[in-house]
């Protein structure tokens, strides 16, 4: 896809990410933090804010904050809470406990697979409402229309991290790329499970457009309702032609708060208040600073896994290619990077074992043995097996448990390399036999090719190797010319 | 010391503490309020540059406590004070408005 | 017979706790009629408790150091299955499904509650005139007020009720009933006693106390709910010093200073009994002199600033969804308003205004964040204060008991009644009321004496000195 979403404009995004900790309990009682009981059983006077409750910090909490914190290489600051005071009746207080102006991860940033940096604002700590749903009328569950609400309190209090990026995102894919990036260092890390469509990653969008070779930048609109990814790369660009045909018609772009309705592919304009929301934030007087020592923060950094962006740039060097690779990406993105590096170690040829893992493993590939798949690699580059040979031994060394010796499969397949001279007495019966296909292919229609790959095939048994049967057409071809 | 609080002022923090007072109240609030901001003032005569605000009386740090369950509460027990509940849940009129 | 009389009779089986319940629950019935002390009597349970007491002892156990020892509890401690209503409409009836932490520690430490007692709406008062259930009588005089917020805890104290009652006090509000009905009355040093189960007025001001008659009553008390609490994040680590050993260790060679700020605006007959108070100090061998601690002139506006910002904040969660009062209304919104311009009275709405003025957009820093400052020198006054002294003296109150309905039509004279109470809860320093003697009208005065951070032993060895100096 272009890059850019209409010629003339640049899109300008910023995505701020919720993801609830993968903790035992809340994060200021000891509830449990599980999704999918019972409503209203997983909560004490703490996270229902009953009179006389007080909140205290789970240590967990913190632990993975700092993690997440040094994952993505912010600043790991000594840092307080804040309430933030507003009404809602999933609101137990009716202020949440957040951090407001010393949060405690500032200023660091992600690589995207194609190597593009995104930078991260900050990062901090927060807690979860209660979860409401809207009955009666006729609004199918949504809030308008609807006649009365139910409220189950066992999500309030569920530890929150907020991820803020810089709006440094520029196109849809990028969008895309920070989101899969962010949630598979989450994941990889233990910081949280991440999943969009469950809701314990929620992902808000900040949208505006400007002028190419603008540096100002336009007024934004929060987008908010993105359950997928897929949702949120549509959003985006719808609401940036909608901003930008807003802007052509000589209008201004009104900063507001959007709803994307997945329904009808168009971001609406929330229901705003007669009175913008004014938070009231002020220190949280029932906690106290948080100050983690250079030795927590010290024991978290090296306790990190190998990240994304670290293993892509290990296998991009192993393999000789880039770091955004799609071979490499691939083999990363599916956890699959270790098997390549291990058969790469064991003399396998590098190219080939990331075609063989982007193309023809499945996430269950990790059960083929590296040495294996080193093997069959070597019998592809000395020649003795083609690409399509090498891929039904694969498959057939998978089958055996993944430990099968390629060399022995492919005898016993009869697979041996084809000498040229039986080639070219295949392709040249094969031409005389399509006449008409061979005047096409003579006229400059490449695709017509196919035609006689096919009967080479047939005649030889599936041992003719696709890329030199193509090489030859063409030199059938040239000598005619 | 800003400006006297006007009715204006006193109507909108009513609003944001959701309290729906009548016009007599909101007079006479307004004033009395005015009346005790004033007393105030006496703070703007302290030099405060420099002056840390202090939050906490007692300095403590890091208090934390360790990440495993403990007893929740029964929601019988609990749904008993709602003033309204309906399938476990705490019921409540038509929410107006944005969702959070 | 003194809280420590009783437990030790108690406990030694020369007297059974259901004969020292019934003396007091017959006190209850002949008297609250007109104090209203209490907004519940709970005598069935307290016959309870103290059955348990005495089968305790009739089995060889020692039931603990508050053995029989009927108290009584501020309606803002939160006590499982018994309404707690902080005397506002808008709890009144509410169950909590838990308890206070010291509520648990009296009654683990074998006293016996015999009721829940009045107090101005959400602790928010200095006369217990703010109840949304009636005000509550100075057993002294009952055409006057007891004081606030802790109003019908004193009362009930003074009264003969209960021997014991724990209070809270935010900007006096132990310390002042105590001293217009003439008992002690101590706000410990901030995080010393647990705030788990207190209703929240101002976060970082609360603090829960004891009220008795006596200083060794009081002491006792105080070393019974002192101590750390896993479940308040402000609540100090580690061991406190019991204050109970050193209480009679006198008082000679420390150093006494008397507030100079703490004298303008105060009734000379108050005055005269702080004059005394000096005197018997000097006399029992310590140093007395006055100290300037310039800052605490603020007090008054930085508390007026801080609680009510705190407070608007903390009682936002009344709103008629989860517990108490609700007033039905076609949205959400609405109902919150609605159930809160019924629920709450005019003092509280007052304080929720100003809270929420001072910290809103634009306000912030002229208001809640100068007051923060400010707070920061009142503690640093106080601090070079300890360098050259080692407690402070100072009236408790401007006046003695004043009459029912004499100030409820200016809030600002009403606040004028903490302005020696208000500094140490803004400094998070410990202080105690100690009745010293009599004012205008032969009614109680009370004297303070105010300590650095974590000093209560040493205060309340002061206090007891001043208790001797008035026998």
């Amino acid at each position: 896809m272009s890059d850019t979403i209409v010629e003339g404009w640049e899109l300008v995004v910023g995505l701020e990410v919720h993801t609830e900790l993968a903790t035992e309990t809340k994060i200021f009682c000891s509830c449990p933090n599980r999704f999918g009981d019972e409503p209203n059983t997983n909560v004490c006077p703490v996270c229902l804010g009953l009179p006389g409750s007080l909140p205290v910090l789970n240590r967990q909490v913190v632990e993975l904050a700092i993690r997440l914190g040094e994952a993505v290489h912010c600043d790991v600051r000594p840092s307080i809470f804040h309430r933030k005071n507003y009404f809602y009746p999933d609101m137990p207080k009716d202020y949440q406990v957040s951090q407001y102006d010393q949060p405690i991860n500032v200023g660091g940033h992600l690589e995207l697979p194609s190597g593009y940096r995104v930078g991260i604002t900050r990062a901090h700590l927060e807690e979860d409402t209660g979860k409401s749903t809207h009955l009666g009328g006729d609004a199918g569950g949504r809030i308008h229309g609807s006649e009365y609400s139910l409220v189950d309190y066992n999500r309030a209090g569920v530890p929150l991290l907020e991820i803020v990026s810089e709006p440094d995102i520029r196109t849809v894919e990028q969008a895309r790329d920070y989101v899969g990036e962010l949630r598979a260092i989450l994941v990889a890390t233990g910081v949280s499970d991440a999943k969009m469509e469950e809701g314990s990653m929620r992902v808000d969008a900040n949208v505006s457009v400007r002028r190419t070779g603008d540096t100002a930048f336009g007024t934004r609109c929060e987008i908010k309702n993105l359950n997928s990814v897929r949702s949120l790369g549509r959003a985006i660009e719808y609401e940036a032609r909608r901003q930008i045909d807003l802007l052509e018609a000589g209008e201004r772009v009104r900063q507001e708060t959007r709803h994307w309705d997945e329904g009808d592919g168009r971001t609406h304009t929330l229901r705003t208040k007669e009175d913008a929301d004014d938070y009231r934030y002020f220190p949280e007087p029932d906690l106290v600073p948080l100050a983690p020592t250079d030795q927590w923060l010290a024991s978290a950094r090296a306790s990190l896994p190998a990240l994304p962006a670290q293993r892509r740039a290990i296998l991009a060097e192993a393999s000789d290619r880039g770091v955004a690779d799609p071979g490499v990406v691939s083999a990363v993105d599916r956890g699959l990077d270790q098997l390549a590096m291990e058969a790469i170690v064991a003399g396998g040829d590098p190219a080939r074992v990331l075609v063989h893992i982007e193309h023809n493993l499945s996430g269950d590939g990790a059960t083929v043995r590296p040495v294996r798949l080193a093997a069959l690699t070597r019998m592809e580059v000395e020649g003795k097996l083609t690409a399509t040979q090498a891929k039904a031994v694969l498959a057939d060394v998978l089958a055996a448990g993944g430990d099968a010796d390629p060399v022995a499969i492919a005898a016993a397949k009869g697979f041996e390399a084809m000498d040229t001279g039986a080639l070219e007495t295949a392709v040249d019966a094969a031409i005389a036999a399509d006449p008409v296909a061979w005047d096409k292919f003579l006229g400059g229609d490449d695709k017509v090719a196919g035609a006689f790959v096919g009967p080479v095939m047939k005649a030889t048994k599936g041992k003719a190797d696709g890329k030199a049967v193509n090489a030859l057409l063409r030199a059938r071809r040239d000598a005619t010319r | 010391m800003p400006d006297r609080i006007s009715a204006g002022d006193a109507a909108h923090v009513a609003v944001l503490a959701r309290l729906a007072l009548t016009a007599d109240e909101l007079e006479r609030y307004t004033g009395q309020l005015a009346g005790v901001l004033e007393h105030f003032a006496d703070i703007d005569a302290l030099d405060l540059d420099g002056v840390e605000p202090m939050t906490q009386p007692y300095p403590l740090t890091n208090v934390l406590r360790e990440d495993v369950v403990g007893d929740c509460l029964d929601r019988d027990e609990v749904l008993a004070q709602a003033p309204a509940a309906e399938a476990g849940r705490f019921r409540v009129p038509v929410i107006l408005g944005d969702e959070g | 017979m003194s809280a420590v009389d009783i437990a030790a009779a108690v406990r030694s089986g020369q007297r059974s706790a259901i004969d020292v319940v019934e003396e007091h629950l017959a006190r209850i019935a002949e008297r609250d009629g007109e104090l209203h002390a209490f907004n519940l009597v709970l005598a069935d349970d307290a016959r309870a408790a103290a059955a348990v007491v005495d089968d305790q002892v009739a089995a060889g156990e020692d039931p603990g150091p508050l053995a029989g020892v009927p108290i009584a509890l501020k309606d803002n401690l939160c006590t499982r299955g018994i309404p707690t209503t902080c005397s506002s409409r808008i709890l009144e009836g509410w169950r909590p499904p838990y308890t206070a932490t010291v509520v648990d520690r009296v009654v683990a430490a074998g006293a016996v509650v015999v009721g829940k007692t009045n107090l101005d709406e959400f602790a928010m008062g200095s006369s217990t005139e703010n109840s949304a259930f009636g005000p509550t009588r100075n057993p002294h005089d009952p055409t006057r007020v007891p004081g606030g917020s802790s109003g019908g805890s004193a009362a009930a104290v003074a009264a003969g009720f209960s021997p014991l009652a724990l209070g809270s006090d935010t900007g006096g509000s132990i310390r002042q009933p105590a001293a217009l009905c003439g008992v002690v009355g101590m706000k410990p040093t901030y995080g010393a006693v647990s705030r788990y189960g207190l209703v929240a007025f101002a976060s970082s001001l609360d603090q829960i106390g004891p009220l008795a008659e006596t200083v060794t009553d009081a002491a006792t008390l105080y070393d019974v709910i002192a101590g750390y609490d896993p479940l308040d994040s402000t609540s100090i680590p580690g061991p406190l010093r019991a204050v109970l050993p050193s209480l009679g260790e006198g008082v000679d060679g420390l150093r006494i200073g008397i507030v100079t700020e703490m004298r303008p605006g105060i009734d000379p007959d108050v005055l005269a009994r702080v004059d005394a108070a000096a005197d018997a100090l000097t006399a029992a061998g310590a140093k007395v002199d006055e100290v300037s601690v310039p800052a605490v002139v603020y007090g008054l506006t930085a508390y007026y600033l801080i609680a009510p910002a705190e407070a608007s904040s903390n009682l936002a969660r009344y709103d008629g969804v989860r517990y108490g009062l609700r007033v039905d209304a076609p949205d959400t919104a609405r109902m919150n308003a609605a159930t809160r311009a019924a629920g709450f009275g005019d003092e509280v709405k007052r304080r929720i205004m100003l809270g929420t003025y001072a910290l809103s957009a634009g306000y912030y820093d002229a208001y809640y964040g100068k007051a923060l400052k400010v707070r920061r020198l009142i503690a640093a006054d106080f601090e070079r204060a300890y360098t050259q002294f080692d407690l402070l003296l100072a009236p408790t109150t401007p006046s003695v008991a004043f009459l029912l309905g004499a100030k409820v039509d200016d809030p600002f004279a009403m606040y004028m009644n903490d302005v020696c109470t208000i500094p140490s809860p803004l400094a998070g320093h410990p202080a105690i009321s100690v009745p010293f003697g009599t004012g205008a009208e032969g009614l109680p005065v009370g004297v303070q004496l105010l300590a650095p951070p974590l000093e209560e032993a040493r205060m309340f060895r002061g206090a007891r000195v001043l208790e001797e100096a008035v026998r």
